[in-house]
C-alpha cells in the first residue's frame, strides 16, 4: 500500500508547473530524432522532436496531449535531454525518468510517465536505421 | 427481505466486507462497478464452503464428493436459468465471462451462418467484446461488418438500425445497456426488428443482467451474454445463454474432455446441451460462487436494484450538471443504467481519477474498452462513475468535493 502523501506528491508544484507552462512544446522541421508514440489505454500522445549538433542534442521540442504525468514528463526530459550524446540518449532508464521527475509512480501511471522516454528510444532506433 | 421494497443500501453495506476499508485513510467509495461488482459475505462463504467440504471434479467420478459438486454445479445453472426467466436449463452455457460467451457464438455459430456478402450488423457503442469478435468473424469469411450509428444525446440511432437491415443481414449482436453512456437500449424492439428480417439476434448483458430485471423469452433474442464478477459473483464466472435448438445444430466451440459423447481414433461425437460446450473442468467453485450471488440479488429483488440506481443516476446527474467545467456523456437518467461518464475541462481523466482515489473514491478513467464510441463523442477518454445496490447519495456527494478538489489542485 502506497501512503496517501505519495499520491499527493504526483501532483507537486514543480510537476504542475511543467504541466501548465510546458517548456519546448511545439515541433521541428527537419528534425534528427523524430517519434510519436500512443497510450491506447488512456489516449495519452506524445510527439518528440530532437535536432543534434556536433553530435549532441542541441534542440527538442514535444507535442501531444494527456494526463498531468506524461505531460510533465514530455516537458521535462526536453530540458533533461539538452547537450547529451546520441550515446547518452540510448543510456537513459526508467530510473532517470522517475528521478528527473522526483517522484515513484505505480505500475498504471508508470506507463504516463514514461511514455515520452519510449517515444525517444523509438526514435533512437529509427536514427540507427538511417 | 420484501423483494418488492426499497432496498437499504446502509443496511446492504454490511453484507460485503470489503466496503468497510480504508484507502488513504478514507473509507472507500467504490464507483467502478461497470468494471467489476464487490462480493457479498453468502459469495464468499459459498466459495469457501464448497472447496472445504463438497469439492471434487464433476460428472465424472461416481464417489460421494463428485456427485455433491456436480450436484451444486448444476443447481447453479437453474439458479442462473430461472433468474433470467430461461425456459430450458439446456441452453444456460457456463463461461468465463461475456467475452468469452460472444467469442463462442462467433466461432461456432458464426464460421457455420455467416458467409461471403453476409452483413453483421453491430452497433457504435459495443464494448470492445462485442465487436472484435465480428469484426474478425466478419474479415475471416468476408462478410460486411456494418455499424449503428449513436446519436449527439447517446441513443441508438433506430432509422440507421433499419436502413442496415436492408441487405442479407445474418446477425444483429448489440448492447444492452451501455458500459459508457448507461444508456438502457429498446432490446426487445431491436431483437424483434432483427427477426422481422430473418436475422439472429444476440444481446450483450454485461451491464444489464447484474441490474436490472432481465427476462430472455420477453426479450426473444438468440443469444445473450453476461459476466458473474460484476454481479456479486466470482471472476472466471459467466453465461451465455443460446436458444436449445440454434446449439444443437451449432457445432462445438472449444473440444477436449466434459464435451464429448465417445471419442474413437478419428472421430467423436459429442455431449448434450449444455455440456457439449463446457471443455475441459469448468470453473466449478465459481459457477457454485455465481449461484449464491444469484440467491443475493433474488432476495435484494432486481427490481429494488433497479429502482436504486435509478436514483443513484437521478442524483448524480443532478449535482454534476451544476459543476462548472463538468459535461456528462449520454441520455437523462430515466434512459439509463448506473453509468455516468464524463469530462472535466482542462484534466486528464487519469489524473482525475488518481485525486478521486486519494479521497478514497474509486472511479474508472479511460475509453472503458469502447474506443470507437468515445471517437464517435469526439473524446480521448473519459472519467466514468457506476454505481450498484451498496451505493449511496453521500458517496456521489464525495466524488463531488473530488471533482472540485482537482479542479482546485489541477485545474489552470
Amino acid at each position: 500500500m502506497i501512503p496517501g502523501d505519495q499520491v499527493t506528491q504526483l501532483y507537486r508544484e514543480h510537476i504542475l508547473d511543467h504541466y501548465r507552462h510546458p517548456r519546448n512544446q511545439g515541433t521541428l522541421d527537419d528534425a534528427d530524432i523524430s517519434s510519436e508514440m500512443d497510450n491506447p489505454v488512456c489516449g495519452d500522445l506524445v510527439r518528440l522532436d530532437v535536432r543534434l549538433k556536433d553530435g549532441r542534442v542541441s534542440e527538442a521540442r514535444f507535442s501531444g496531449h494527456g494526463c498531468v504525468i506524461s505531460m510533465a514528463s514530455a516537458s521535462m526530459l526536453t530540458e533533461e535531454i539538452l547537450g547529451k550524446t546520441v550515446e547518452e540518449l540510448e543510456a537513459l532508464q526508467d530510473e532517470d525518468v522517475f528521478d528527473m521527475m522526483g517522484i515513484t509512480l505505480r505500475p498504471v501511471r508508470a506507463k504516463c510517465g514514461l511514455l515520452p522516454l519510449r517515444v525517444l528510444q523509438e526514435g533512437l532506433i529509427k536514427l540507427d536505421k538511417k | 427481505m420484501n423483494a418488492q421494497s426499497k432496498l437499504d443500501p446502509i443496511a446492504l453495506r454490511a453484507d460485503f466486507p470489503i466496503l468497510s476499508r480504508q484507502v488513504h485513510g478514507k473509507p472507500l467509495a467504490y464507483l467502478d462497478n461497470a468494471a467489476s461488482s464487490q462480493r457479498p459475505r453468502t459469495v464468499i462463504a459459498a466459495l469457501d464452503e464448497f472447496y472445504r467440504a463438497h469439492y471434487a471434479n464433476i460428472h465424472r467420478g461416481v464417489h460421494t464428493l463428485s456427485e455433491e459438486a456436480t450436484a451444486a454445479y448444476e443447481e447453479a445453472r437453474d439458479k442462473l436459468a430461472a433468474f433470467i426467466h430461461a425456459p430450458d436449463r439446456r441452453g444456460v452455457i457456463f463461461t468465463r465471462n461475456a467475452t468469452e460467451a460472444i467469442n463462442l457464438v462467433a466461432y461456432a455459430w458464426g464460421r457455420v451462418n455467416v458467409g461471403p456478402g453476409d452483413r453483421i450488423v453491430v452497433t457504435e457503442m459495443e464494448h470492445h467484446s462485442n465487436l472484435v469478435p465480428w469484426q474478425l468473424l466478419a474479415r475471416e469469411v468476408g462478410a460486411e461488418l456494418a455499424i449503428v450509428s449513436v446519436t449527439d444525446e447517446g441513443r441508438l440511432d433506430l432509422e440507421s438500425l433499419d436502413r442496415l437491415l436492408q441487405g442479407p443481414v445474418k446477425l444483429v449482436a448489440f448492447v444492452h445497456v451501455s458500459n459508457v453512456l448507461g444508456t438502457l437500449n429498446p432490446a426487445q424492439e431491436i431483437v424483434a426488428r432483427a427477426h422481422t428480417v430473418g436475422a439472429r439476434a444476440l444481446v450483450d448483458a454485461a451491464q444489464s443482467v447484474p441490474h436490472l430485471p432481465v427476462d430472455v423469452e420477453a426479450l426473444g433474442c438468440d443469444f445473450m451474454a453476461f459476466s458473474g464478477h460484476k454481479m456479486c459473483g466470482p471472476t472466471g464466472s459467466g453465461v451465455l445463454y443460446g436458444r436449445p435448438e440454434l446449439l444443437e445444430e451449432m457445432p462445438p466451440f472449444l473440444t477436449g474432455g466434459g464435451m464429448i459423447r465417445r471419442v474413437g481414433r478419428l472421430d467423436a461425437t459429442w455431449n448434450d446441451l449444455p455440456w457439449k460446450f463446457e471443455a475441459g473442468t469448468p470453473a466449478i467453485a465459481e459457477a457454485v460462487g455465481l449461484g449464491a450471488a444469484v440467491d443475493y440479488l433474488s432476495a435484494v429483488g432486481m427490481e429494488a436494484v433497479q429502482a436504486h440506481e435509478r436514483e443513484l443516476t437521478t442524483y448524480a446527474l443532478e449535482r454534476l450538471g451544476k459543476l462548472r467545467g463538468v459535461h456528462v456523456v449520454g441520455p437523462p437518467a430515466e434512459e439509463r443504467s448506473g453509468v455516468v461518464a464524463f469530462t472535466v475541462d482542462s484534466i486528464h481523466p487519469h489524473d482525475l481519477a488518481q485525486v478521486l482515489d486519494l479521497k478514497g473514491v474509486a472511479v474508472r478513467a479511460g475509453h472503458h474498452c469502447a474506443q470507437p464510441l468515445h471517437e464517435r463523442l469526439g473524446l480521448r477518454a473519459t472519467a466514468r462513475a457506476s454505481f450498484y445496490l451498496y451505493n449511496t447519495c453521500e458517496e456521489l456527494d464525495r466524488l463531488v468535493a473530488g471533482i472540485r478538489k482537482a479542479q482546485d489542485w489541477i485545474g489552470s
